[in-house]
């Protein structure tokens, strides 16, 4: 370690990272992430098309894999319009905070352990000893672009969107930290590489699963997605807070929710299902990480293809009276086992 | 019970259903099977697959007695027209969208069975309801109503159809449907 820049957040298990290695890390989650997104984007109107026993779009590229690109190219194209009431400066800035919030989560899923692929290089972006709760600090941030834009849109739709992505926040928030509190007891240690180790034997999927429960559906909060997209609500609320939002920076708001499923399936797969454990050599872990990721998005997908928008009422008494006290209670339980065995 | 008899509505009562009451543990438990089932019902359209007909490639059947755009006939032996001009078909045409002009049929220019023929026979494409009023009206059954639907165009003036098109075969064909389909 011949003058190497130590990163100061990492643990003892990839200290030994020189800058160089960072960086490309990060490009590498960059482009997994920019070229990860268009395909669910596909997948996802493909399959809520065969869901509604529809056939999806075909017309652009063969098989209608091109649908994506003309979608982007659409929206590129668009020119960014904003209210005389908006500020436009803050419009500007909301989408990308809520971007650069999804894609910083990213950097602490693990794709695979140390040394997987040889040498000491470990799958992940960083492996902080605080993994979790770098995941919570950065899914609160997305909620700011969310809000901001909203806000700053000037318009009353915008606004109620922007409003209920904040009550929903709040609401959804604690329950998803206790879901996922359980599993931090369970594996005594915060960081997602620590948590993905100890599932070496079960899956914490079977110890934890009222906690996997819990998680599912707050995280279906937290990304936005129907049932509980009331943020964007487009048949209440227009839009809600993308209503104002035109061209590219709407497409930027759409990216950060996509983006937000990805984190979510890849939290989900770290922490309870087994993250890059599966048959096969140690070399495939980033595989099945993968595979196990793109099962939960279909997931994703196949809910929305089936539940209705929940109303207002029934979001907030759903989070408060149902879910909080279930994480809770599975905190609880979770915790004394824990002590007593 | 003095008065008048009470009528007995003996088994027409309608017993009032109510279903569980909301809230609760049951209620929990009732959501979340009743999400199973949903989830259940999407992924039986994923297994059975679409049922979109991808339209200008493939076109809906018609039934047999499908009222689309008219068809002119003449005779198969002879190539006579047999329309004859009697403007019938005119009367009858509830959205006064036919024009007929007879003329008189000469030994060199026999061009219907008749006495006249139909000089000049448009159909205003754009004003037809498709009645078939037509058809039932002709006493020759020299129109009929044909099975083609793709009726759309730019300009108005291109849906007058004129006896030429009237008397050609549709460029397409639509499908018919088959028996039980």
């Amino acid at each position: 370690m011949t003058g190497a820049l130590v990163v100061p957040l990492s643990s003892a298990a990839n200290v030994a990272e020189t800058t160089l290695v960072q960086i490309v890390k990060a490009v590498v989650i960059f482009f997994f992430v920019l070229s990860c997104v268009p395909m669910i984007l596909l997948l996802e109107r493909k399959l809520l098309g065969r869901f509604q026993a529809r056939i999806g779009p075909n017309r652009v590229g063969p098989y209608g894999l091109m649908q994506p690109l003309a979608d982007v190219g659409k929206l590129l194209s668009k020119e960014h319009s904003h209210p005389e009431t908006a500020i436009p400066w803050m419009m500007a800035i909301a989408p990308a905070i809520a971007i650069g919030s999804a894609v910083a989560t990213l950097a602490v899923i693990p794709f695979g352990p140390v040394g997987a692929w040889g040498g000491d290089l470990g799958l992940y972006g960083i492996d902080v000893p605080i993994g979790l709760l770098y995941f919570f600090a950065f899914g609160s941030l997305s909620f700011y672009g969310l809000v901001l834009g909203g806000w700053s849109s000037g318009s009353k739709y915008s606004f109620l969107g922007a409003m209920r992505a904040a009550a929903q926040l709040i609401s959804y928030e604690i329950a998803l930290g206790l879901a996922l509190l359980g599993v931090a007891i369970t594996a005594g240690s915060l960081s997602l590489v620590d948590i993905v180790d100890a599932q070496d034997g079960i899956w914490f999927v079977v110890p934890q699963f009222v906690g996997f429960l819990i998680f599912v559906v707050a995280g279906f909060a937290e990304s936005n997605r129907p049932p509980f997209d009331l943020p964007e609500g487009d048949s209440e609320i227009v839009g809600g807070y993308n209503t104002e939002f035109g061209g590219m920076r709407f497409g930027s708001f759409f990216l950060a929710e996509y983006i937000e499923v990805v984190v979510i399936s890849g939290i989900a797969t770290a922490v309870f299902l087994g993250g890059w454990h599966g048959p096969g050599p140690i070399a495939l872990a980033p595989l099945w990480v993968i595979l196990k990721m793109f099962a939960f998005v279909v997931f994703f997908i196949w809910v929305r293809a089936t539940m209705p928008r929940l109303r207002y009422d029934q979001l907030m008494s759903f989070g408060w009276k149902v879910l909080l006290p279930l994480a809770t209670l599975n905190v609880l339980v979770t915790a004394i086992l824990v002590v007593l065995t | 019970m003095s008065g008048p008899a009470r009528w007995d509505p003996g088994a027409d009562v309608v017993e009032v259903q109510r279903g569980p009451e909301p809230g609760g543990l049951g209620s929990v438990y009732r959501t979340f099977g009743a999400t199973l089932r949903g989830l259940r019902t999407t992924f039986g359209r994923l297994v059975e697959g679409p049922v979109t007909l991808e339209y200008p490639e493939e076109k809906t059947p018609v039934y047999p007695r499908f009222r689309g755009r008219h068809k002119l006939h003449t005779f198969e032996d002879s190539e006579l027209e047999k329309c004859v001009g009697c403007s019938l078909c005119v009367a009858a045409c509830p959205a006064k969208c036919i024009r007929v002009v007879a003329a008189e049929n000469t030994p060199d220019h026999q061009v219907s069975a008749g006495e006249r023929y139909a000089a000049v026979y448009e159909i205003n494409m754009s004003r037809c309801i498709f009645c078939g009023y037509c058809e039932v009206a002709c006493p020759f059954d020299a129109i009929t109503m044909g099975n083609d639907y793709e009726l759309s165009d730019y300009e108005r003036s291109d849906l007058i159809f004129t006896k030429e098109m009237l008397l050609a075969d549709p460029i397409e064909r639509t499908p018919l449907r088959r028996e039980g389909e």
